[in-house]
């Protein structure tokens, strides 16, 4: 019996180590990329022009706050590339030598997300702290909550949101379903998502400028695949799916 | 004989020391990795104290809200037959199992700005629950309301019917025979479920979040508070894990009869 249950556990162990490998050749074709939430439209149609442009690629992203991902890079996470949707967060990474010298590839500005149509009438900053108004906001500690805060002092506007979400699009979603009156978002998500929402722009945004800066990362299990990606984000045919979006050009 | 016992053959000690190891190294991780020399100023930040305290006071309410229609719940369940009975007991069970990110969704759409009920919450009285500490606790009783009625359904089917049937010859009506007779009956499976519900509140992350948000103070209980602090400071999010840990660790203590075992 003993034998036998041993023997078992020797097949186990060596299958599994035997899949490790074939993993592990198949890791050569496959780019993991994790990236901003608000990245996330983009870079489908970015990704899935990159396995085009270089057949047997497999491009797969894991998208999220950037604070949050930056911290999975930290703690070890077996990514390849990290995009961020602020120096700040990028800085996480690079100074924890995970990365070497990122490069900006898009900026972002902040527009007032409403329900289409926009019930409310809102058109500026200052009609969201009036009350009665529900507004979420990104919590302070990811890019986007960073940048609302700057804009609100910007405009001087002092807003108590009903909630503080953990990335821009978790605040979308509380405008698509209706809970929510209004949401600070990028203006890439209020286009991303016009089949529900309308994005009102209003000029303090300007002050709050997001700088997405993109990075192969140190300890990448495919670096040429990590290399070849940062490459492409930056070419003109990316670079029109960015504006495409509502991304500035950097 | 029991010394036989006591030699377990090494193909069994091996994964059950793996398993054992598996199981505690990551709590002994959270207690090496943790910021001793900064916890006690971490411990006292505004942030934390308010996030703990609106835990506690919000699991406690869904406990209570549990108590008030779960007991009810689990002695319709037990006590009595009807249509559907089966399917009901199926159902109740149902976010047990349910991601809890679903229940959070689900609570949305019924009692959200534009749900089912909630539509008609905020027309009518001008109340809505999303955003709000009274939403937490709805989210928190959703998932650990099935917790409570399984514990005292069990403990019902447990107990022996048949006081109830002599108290009733007795001439107890049956409101009565529930109160003086099945209640003190069964109080001890009552209050296991109880504690139980309470830890299973107390953890409650993905409904909270998905249905009443994060507000400091408000609606951002002690495992949303983790998962923030994780954007930005590990050591932050270490300290407060901690905290869950260590009253997990004492509401276990504190059922050492029923689940550590008195031998």
């Amino acid at each position: 019996m003993r034998t036998r249950l041993v023997a078992a556990l020797v097949a186990v162990l060596v299958t599994t180590g035997c899949g490790a490998q074939t993993a592990d050749r198949d890791a050569d074709k496959k780019i993991t990329v994790l990236a901003a939430a608000s990245l996330t439209e983009s870079f489908d149609r970015i990704g899935a022009l990159f396995e085009k442009a270089n057949p047997g690629t497999d491009v797969v992203f894991s998208y999220g706050g950037s604070s949050g991902l930056a911290q999975q890079i930290t703690a070890g996470a077996p990514a390849d590339v990290f995009a961020a949707a602020s120096p700040a967060t990028m800085k996480t990474v690079t100074d924890a030598g995970d990365g070497g010298a990122p490069v900006t590839f898009a900026r972002n500005q902040l527009v007032i997300a409403v329900p289409k149509g926009n019930p409310k009438g809102v058109a500026s900053l200052a009609a969201l702290a009036k009350p009665g108004m529900k507004v979420a906001l990104c919590a302070t500690q990811v890019p986007c909550g960073a940048a609302a805060q700057k804009a609100l002092a910007a405009a001087g506007v002092a807003l108590k949101p009903v909630t503080q979400e953990q990335d821009v699009k978790a605040a979308l979603a509380k405008v698509k379903l209706g809970e929510v009156d209004a949401a600070l978002v990028y203006r890439t998500d209020a286009r991303a998502a016009a089949a529900d929402v309308a994005g009102v722009e209003f000029p303090e945004s300007a002050s709050a400028i997001n700088d997405y800066p993109i990075v192969a990362l140190t300890k990448a299990p495919n670096r040429s695949g990590a290399d070849a990606f940062v490459a492409f984000v930056q070419t003109p045919q990316a670079q029109q799916v960015l504006a495409d979006a509502g991304f500035q050009r950097p | 004989m029991t010394r036989l016992r006591s030699r377990a053959p090494l193909a069994l000690a091996i994964p059950a020391v793996a398993g054992l190891a598996f199981l505690v190294l990551p709590l002994a991780g959270l207690l090496i990795r943790a910021p001793w020399s900064t916890l006690p100023q971490r411990l006292t930040e505004p942030g934390v104290l308010a996030a703990l305290r609106l835990s506690l006071v919000t699991a406690t309410l869904a406990t209570a809200l549990c108590l008030l229609a779960g007991v009810p719940l689990a002695w319709l369940l037990a006590r009595t037959t009807f249509p559907g009975r089966r399917l009901v007991r199926a159902l109740v069970t149902v976010p047990l199992v349910l991601p809890p990110v679903v229940g959070g969704v689900a609570l949305l759409l019924v009692f959200g700005r534009r749900g089912l009920l909630g539509g008609w919450l905020d027309a009518t009285f001008g109340v809505t629950l999303p955003f709000t500490t009274a939403g937490v606790v709805l989210a928190e009783a959703f998932v650990a309301m099935p917790f409570l009625v399984i514990s005292v359904e069990g403990a019902l089917r447990a107990a022996d019917a048949r006081y109830e049937e002599a108290a009733a010859t007795l001439g107890a009506g049956r409101w009565t025979a529930f109160r003086r007779v099945t209640l003190p009956l069964i109080a001890p499976g009552v209050a296991a479920g109880a504690v139980l519900c309470w830890a299973r509140a107390l953890g409650e992350f993905g409904a909270t979040i998905t249905f009443a948000g994060n507000f400091p103070g408000r609606t951002q209980t002690m495992p949303l508070a983790v998962y923030l602090a994780l954007e930005q400071d590990l050591d932050a999010a270490i300290v407060l894990s901690l905290v869950l840990l260590a009253v997990s660790v004492l509401i276990l203590a504190g059922l050492r009869d029923r689940w550590l075992g008195t031998s």
